[in-house]
């Protein structure tokens, strides 16, 4: 798939970004437009996952700005951000897992006021993941790591997102979930939500992408239309494993 | 069917200790009860006016214990400054029920103005609590364990000593608005102080559990306490959320500490070293960060200070606190979690 010619959602210019001494990013520049999927990818330790969190203001870049719609939000807090329309699906799944999946849905519309408007959300959400529905009332620790990331996802989908992140999603899940999970980002996009996707399982993330970004010690590496890295025999011995 | 049932037995292996454990806990269990079994035979009269007393005392503890538990429940510190609030509010009520205002009896305009001095006390409390916070603790939300728990001690000697230079280093006497009056029923006599111990602790515990389990709020409080940064992600503001909680512990140290000087009728600076302890106890026998725990735990070291110390056969008063950490120190043994801590494994 090729790059979309809509507007820029967010657009991230010269990004460093690091934890004490280390510089865990340096000077990303990169762009999602509105209505893609984007995927970073990269191997481990190549500063996707600081990428995102830097973006939902969890962590503070040292230098380079963030835009989300023509809006600075580099150095705001994390809380304001998901009130702009940015929601994230974190690393490692972070479900709230003392509480039901009922809570924990609840939580992802937080901000939200409008209860009319989160019903449909929900039922949305509930749709996308049947399986939720049947463990609507169980204690979200308790269940199979599939399901909490079926939950993740759909508790970020829950806050009605403009730009959805997605950090790898398909992490220890058996292959069935992962193609399940793949399908689901698409359906997620086909109802207008954008897509900014971090995986492991890059030959899938580059597929689905309109538009990849490769990272590689924390520095940008290669970028190009999803379709044609998946097809790049560097790309391929690089990081699809062959 | 045999293949399952094999592999449950080998992860629960039988061992001599674990016998020895369930054996003799079986055999503290019905010694206790054999001890209260026989003083409510011996005297059930007297049995249940010790009840009642221990219910007094320990719903004022399960107030306190909320404090500690709603704090390390949401940032995992053990707030040792609590009992020294608490203390803070006793004087706090002192200064201006009993001083300033000049309510030193019952009437009923006096009853109205404990219950306003009772608002104003929350308050004040809920104020400073929120001040340590903002000033100390959170400085340091991103420190090693230790600085906090050594601030939160340094915070503990501060109340202290301004606790001293406001009222002394002698005990204070408070004339109590709260009438000395009693009234018996089926011949337990219960006195209007105990009342009225009732009326405000029930009503206030039952409104705190409101706030942590249904409203959005409460949500919010019990998902930072969690997971910070996935709270965050919600559009929860996590450091507002915390001076809430911290606003919430102080208001409940304020309402016990006036409760507090208003039914024992002393006030004095050190009040909060040993009331923090007893308090700080119950939580955890409770299960610390778990809210009914507290109040339970709370009851519980309520009435057993109160069986000790009141009942015909028993090892009497000057055995309270061992006694208190006795059956802390058994019941860490045998339930580490506390009463109603979380011992269930939780997938990762």
């Amino acid at each position: 798939m090729a790059r979309l010619n809509t507007p820029a959602m967010l657009k991230i210019n010269d990004l460093t970004v690091g934890y004490g001494a280390i510089t865990a990013v340096k000077g990303l520049t990169l762009e999602v437009r509105e209505g893609e999927i984007v995927s970073l990818i990269g191997s481990n330790g190549a500063g996707k996952s600081t990428t995102l969190r830097t973006i939902s203001g969890l962590l503070k870049p040292k230098t380079g700005s963030i835009e989300f719609l023509d809006e600075k939000i580099d150095g705001i807090a994390g809380h304001e951000i998901v009130a702009k329309g940015i929601c994230h699906s974190p690393e490692g799944r972070r479900i709230f897992p003392k509480m039901t999946v009922d809570e924990n849905l609840d939580l992802g519309a937080y901000l939200r006021k409008d209860a009319a408007a989160v019903k449909e959300t929900r039922d949305h959400v509930l749709q996308l993941f049947p399986r939720l529905q049947e463990r609507i009332n169980q204690k979200a620790g308790t269940m199979s790591g599939g399901e909490q990331q079926m939950l993740a996802v759909g508790r970020a989908l829950m806050g009605n997102p403009k730009l959805l992140i997605l950090d790898e999603p398909s992490m220890g899940l058996a292959p069935v979930l992962v193609d399940l999970i793949f399908e689901t980002i698409e359906e997620i996009r086909k109802s207008g939500v954008t897509i900014l996707l971090v995986e492991q399982n890059a030959l899938a993330a580059l597929r689905i992408a309109d538009y990849a970004y490769v990272l590689e010690s924390g520095h940008l590496k290669l970028e190009g239309d999803g379709s044609k890295l998946a097809d790049d025999p560097a790309i391929a011995q690089a990081y699809l494993g062959g | 069917m045999t293949s399952v049932a094999s592999g449950v037995a080998r992860k629960k292996k039988v061992t001599f200790s674990s016998i020895l454990m369930k054996v003799s806990m079986v055999l503290i269990i019905a010694v206790a009860v054999y001890w209260l079994g026989l003083n409510l035979t011996n005297d059930p009269k007297q049995f249940a006016q010790v009840t009642v007393n221990g219910l007094n005392n320990g719903l004022l503890y399960a107030l306190i214990a909320l404090g500690y538990t709603l704090v390390y429940g949401i940032i995992e510190l053990i707030n040792f400054a609590h009992g020294d609030l608490f203390m803070l509010g006793a004087v706090f009520s002192f200064s201006v029920l009993t001083e300033f205002l000049g309510a030193t009896g019952p009437s009923s305009k006096n009853y109205a103005l404990l219950l306003v001095v009772l608002l104003l006390t929350m308050l004040f409390c809920a104020f400073i609590n929120v001040s340590i916070e903002r000033l100390a603790y959170r400085r340091l939300r991103n420190a090693p364990r230790l600085a906090p728990l050594i601030t939160a001690v340094g915070m503990s000697f501060v109340l202290q000593w301004i606790g001293l230079k406001w009222i002394g280093s002698n005990p204070v006497n408070v004339n109590t608005v709260l009438p000395s009056t009693d009234f018996e029923v089926a011949g337990i006599i219960i006195a209007v102080k105990t009342l009225i111990i009732f009326a405000v602790t029930v009503p206030l515990l039952i409104v705190l559990a409101f706030i942590v389990n249904k409203t959005r709020r409460g949500r919010a409080m019990r998902a930072t306490a969690q997971d910070k940064d996935a709270s965050r992600l919600m559009g929860i503001d996590v450091n507002q959320t915390i001076t809430f909680t911290f606003a919430i512990a102080g208001a409940a140290a304020g309402a016990a500490g006036i409760m507090w000087a208003q039914t024992t009728g002393t006030v004095a600076y050190n009040l909060g070293f040993q009331l923090g302890l007893i308090a700080f106890t119950s939580a955890v026998l409770g299960g610390v960060g778990n809210l009914y725990g507290a109040v339970l735990g709370g009851i519980i070291i309520g009435l057993i200070q109160s069986y000790n110390d009141g009942l015909a056969i028993g090892p009497g008063q000057r055995w309270s606190q061992t006694m208190v950490f006795t059956i802390l120190i058994l019941l860490m043994v045998y339930r580490p979690g506390g009463l109603l801590g979380e011992t269930a494994q939780e997938k990762v």
